[in-house]
């Protein structure tokens, strides 16, 4: 990316400044992540998209392990010709990245004739790649499933010492976390192991219907491409199901609005044989479906349905409601698969010729064939994997906050990954030596002095984009992953220079207008606020929130593209949606009433 | 319903009968064929026309002075065309072609013979001639009774002497022997809204999406550009609505009472609301999409909607600016299907 008109531009890395009183908590985070004077050279942008929230400083394992395997991939796996991987830094809690472009054209050639031997072969060989990816995902989660619970024992178990083991306890707690750190930076190298090559075949058939038809929506794209048997969708699917099968049981009346799950399942099992058998049922749900974060897996209180029934329970009164009003839950897969397939025919015969037919059925074809895997990652990653992940870590927090280390299991998330590894190795020597631990005197006051970070933090808004404007954005990875063009930053800019306008724009996800009372939900605690028929107003929304969109009457979000999940969500819904506005959640005040223009991609502020 | 050589129905012609019925009749004739709500109505065939003109030919030469005039004459042109449009306008009918649209103006109009008509001329000229002609001709709306109604069939007629029509004719060195005219006579549409659409992106040549613009009232005042119409861009296959500009539709026409049209305020109330529904922006849509699957190219149409909520399309034409563009293919078929994605990853290119 090259740079120029540097007057045009978004304020200097520089330029920002540690939140007084942060100061150390903003030391916390690696050096590698800082910010120094050379960035001001580079454009950035705050990478709200994944991480719309403060960082605990545990949680940026996440961007520092995605980041690893996704450039592992871009630069040395498949070779990109035209990009290396994305650098990250973080301020304030807010992490920004900026893109490793390479232009250099004998370069782009060098790569290109390497990428030619490696994603070519991926593409060609894809059906059995991703089968042996299921398997090897599988085989990861099973490995995660089998690591133990880290426990301390006053003495060591008897039989350990007959059976001649030879290492105590307290080795497997480090044994213990360096696997499962281990097995989170693997997950990521999965993650990517196809993910560009998806999403880059999906542009570039996205990209031929732009050319052949200017004014077809992305929407319409999208609906060519989607899948309709998703992992991603089935939580949701099973929802629908045990909504159903309350009725089919009669169990139905037990599901009242406000009741909290531990009533519901308690009321539940009073019910007998009927009630039991739903039990059953809810019990195959879960397993592993339920698995689904209520973010997008990157930070450790987005925790799953099945760590907090709240999320499902929520939904499920409504969902019984439906039904009882005679309308039918399953999504119509068929009939949307035959829907599919007359859109991209009906398209076809628009087409000026019949060689730009033969060139569209190879694009639509080649781009089927990648699509589930774009689609279906994310449950075994961002979801079910990452859930493990945290929920271990959370099992060290427990174990040390039980030896006094701090107060709660997850005031573990405030020490970087590096800091819990050495707590944990103060906790190994004091359980071998009987002394206390050294952390007890030092790790309560940083813990505190962490979260009151995050909280101000929580407090200020911060840049979208930092440094000298691009004259055009060609990265495929930061276009295909954070939708980041050139027209978009000229928006950001715009919505900067005139902070007064009553019209916010971004991405048309979904059609239709709707006018209602916005509800600006910062971080997704705040999702119970929501009442019927408010308009969701967020950074980022995610597939797990599905549930909430029978409550909504529309949805805007500062982040996000048409393939994003809240697009793909709304439309399902038939819910207007307005997505990558990049800056709604700071120009709309709570309870203000808003227009939403799902067809246009404008959010109107109306009070 | 007899069509005879003076008087062709709807229901009885196409297109491949313009050279006797024009565009405009073809077309509203190759409609009603196709099952597409049209008013219904006949076409003043242009024999009707050289009937009458050969008979005012044997009075006076009206052709051969035409022709002796260069196109830079313009004070003889002026003064020519003054001369010829009255006597077409006023010299009587042959009794056969009086008698015959008197005829078809009574099945027509059935029991009620004050029924609101159109008269519209119909130019045989081609196509390309055609979209540089429009607009140079006659139409009268909301005519009411035979006796007007011949009237405004000679108005059409005279048209063809206007001023800009002979200049026209003259800087194009057309012979006079081929310039005839036909009169489309149909049912008025007490429109409530009115417009046009493209089955193509005027702006971008798209083919995927439909533009419609309409405004309150009769079609006059947004093909006159009176009005600002509502703007509305539609996708053909999926009916999203794209764009959805509201104008403020200050005045719309209407009929007069003693016949014709008058431009009134609009009230205003509807003045900033939207003159089409969602479901008519759809209906509109499917209608679109039959008529361009019809003609197997993408087409300019004008529509009305009547005070019941019926859609009528008054015109159809062939779409000719982006048709006729040269433009280099989206893309080709590669050997290797694999290399499309080239275009994303190689970079620019």
């Amino acid at each position: 990316m090259s740079t120029s008109d540097k007057t045009k531009g978004f304020p200097l890395p520089s330029s920002l400044q540690v939140i007084p009183g942060t100061e150390r908590a903003q030391a916390a985070y690696p050096y590698y992540m800082q910010f120094t004077k050379d960035d001001d050279e580079r454009f950035w942008f705050y990478n709200s998209m994944h991480f719309p929230e403060p960082m605990y400083v545990f949680d940026t394992i996440t961007a520092e392990a995605a980041y690893v395997a996704l450039g592992a991939s871009n630069t040395r796996v498949q070779s990109l010709p035209t990009t290396l991987g994305i650098d990250c830094r973080i301020i304030n809690g807010r992490f920004y990245i900026g893109g490793n472009g390479v232009t250099d054209p004998a370069e782009i050639a060098r790569r290109t004739k390497e990428f030619e031997q490696r994603a070519f072969y991926y593409y060609a060989n894809w059906e059995r790649l991703f089968a042996q990816w299921k398997e090897k995902m599988m085989k990861l989660i099973r490995d995660a499933q089998a690591l133990p619970k880290p426990t301390l024992p006053e003495f060591e178990p008897l039989e350990n010492v007959h059976a001649g083991r030879g290492i105590a306890s307290n080795h497997y707690i480090l044994d213990t976390y360096q696997k499962t750190l281990e097995g989170y930076f693997r997950m990521w190298h999965h993650h990517f192991e196809f993910l560009l090559l998806g999403y880059g075949a999906y542009l570039t058939f996205f990209n031929f219907c732009k050319k052949a038809f200017p004014e077809i929506s992305d929407q319409t794209i999208a609906r060519m491409v989607a899948g309709m048997e998703a992992e991603i969708f089935r939580p949701d699917d099973e929802l629908r199901r045990l909504a159903k099968r309350a009725m089919e049981l009669g169990v139905d009346g037990e599901f009242r609005e406000g009741a909290s799950p531990d009533d519901i399942l308690k009321a539940i099992g009073n019910r007998g044989a009927a009630g039991k058998a739903w039990l059953e049922d809810l019990a195959l749900s879960r397993d592993p479906w339920f698995n689904i974060n209520v973010g997008d897996g990157f930070y450790h209180y987005h925790r799953s349905w099945n760590d907090d029934l709240s999320m499902p329970f929520a939904a499920l009164p409504g969902y019984i409601a439906n039904l009882k009003a005679g309308k039918t839950l399953e999504r119509p897969t068929q009939k949307l698969l035959e829907e599919r397939k007359q859109l991209i025919a009906d398209y076809r015969e628009l087409l000026e010729t019949d060689e730009e037919r033969a060139a569209y059925d190879q694009m639509i074809h080649l781009t089927h064939r990648v699509f589930p895997y774009v689609e279906g990652h994310k449950f075994y990653c961002e979801h079910w994997y990452t859930n493990l992940f945290f929920n271990k870590i959370r099992e060290f927090g427990e174990l040390l906050s039980q030896h006094g280390f701090f107060p709660k299991a997850d005031d573990a998330f405030h020490l970087t990954h590096y800091e819990l590894k050495a707590a944990l190795v103060d906790l190994m020597m004091s359980w071998a030596n009987g002394s206390p631990p050294r952390g007890i005197a030092m790790w309560p006051a940083i813990v505190k002095e962490r979260q009151a970070a995050i909280d101000e933090w929580a407090k200020h808004n911060t840049p979208p984009a930092l440094g000298p404007v691009p004259d055009i954005i060609d990265d495929p990875s930061i276009v295909m992953l954070w939708g980041i063009t050139r027209e978009n930053l000229n928006k950001w800019l715009e919505a900067d220079a005139e902070p007064n306008s009553n019209e916010i724009k971004g991405f048309a996800a979904s059609r239709g207008v709707v006018e209602g009372v916005a509800r600006v939900v910062q971080s997704v605690e705040e999702i119970d606020r929501l009442r019927q028929g408010d308009i969701l107003v967020c950074r980022v929304t995610n597939p797990s929130w599905a549930p909430i969109f029978q409550k909504i009457s529309a949805a805007v979000s500062d982040i996000g593209g048409s393939m994003s999940h809240a697009a793909i969500v709304a439309r399902a819904f038939g819910l207007p949606a307005v997505v990558g506005t990049g800056t709604a959640t700071h120009r709309i005040k709570d309870g203000q009433r808003i227009r939403v223009d799902g067809g246009r991609g404008v959010v109107t502020i109306l009070s | 319903m007899n069509s005879t050589d003076i008087i062709g129905w709807f229901a009885h012609v196409g297109l491949a009968d313009r050279p006797t019925v024009g565009g405009k009749g073809g077309s509203l004739g190759e409609l009603t064929r196709a099952s597409i709500p049209v008013p219904p109505g006949f076409v003043v065939r242009t024999a009707a026309f050289e009937l009458f003109l050969g008979a005012l030919e044997r009075e006076d030469a009206i052709r051969p002075k035409v022709e002796a005039l260069g196109s830079e004459q313009l004070s003889e042109i002026t003064a020519l065309s003054a001369q010829l449009r009255a006597r077409v306008e006023s010299a009587p009918l042959p009794e056969d072609v009086r008698a015959e649209i008197t005829a078809a103006h009574a099945e027509l109009c059935g029991a009620a013979p004050n029924e609101p008509l159109a008269v519209r001329s119909s130019a045989t000229t081609e196509d390309a001639a055609d979209a540089s002609f429009a607009g140079l001709q006659d139409t009268q709306l909301w005519v009411m009774g035979p006796e007007a109604t011949l009237q405004y069939v000679r108005s059409c007629w005279a048209s063809l002497y206007s001023v800009p029509s002979i200049a026209y004719r003259r800087k194009h060195a057309m012979p006079e022997s081929g310039v005839a005219m036909a009169v489309v006579v149909q049912r008025m549409v007490d429109a409530r809204s009115a417009g046009v659409m493209f089955t193509r992106s005027p702006l971008t040549g798209d083919r995927s999406v439909i533009t419609i613009e309409g405004a309150w009232g009769l079609g006059s005042a947004v093909v006159s550009g009176e009005v600002t119409p509502d703007r509305f861009v539609v996708a053909k296959i999926t009916g999203e609505i794209s764009v959805r500009e509201i104008s403020d539709k200050h005045i719309r026409h209407v009929p007069s009472e003693g016949g014709g049209v008058t431009e009134v305020e609009t009230p205003a109330e509807i003045r900033q609301a939207p003159c089409l529904s969602d479901e008519e922006l759809d209906a509109l849509r499917e209608i679109g999409r039959k008529v361009e699957r019809h003609y197997g190219r993408p087409q300019d149409i004008e529509w009305a909607i009547d005070r019941s909520g019926t859609i009528l399309l008054l015109q159809s034409r062939p779409e000719t600016v982006w048709s006729s563009k040269e433009r280099a293919p989206v893309a080709k078929p590669a050997d290797n299907p694999l290399s499309h994605v080239m275009n994303i990853f190689g970079g620019r290119r």
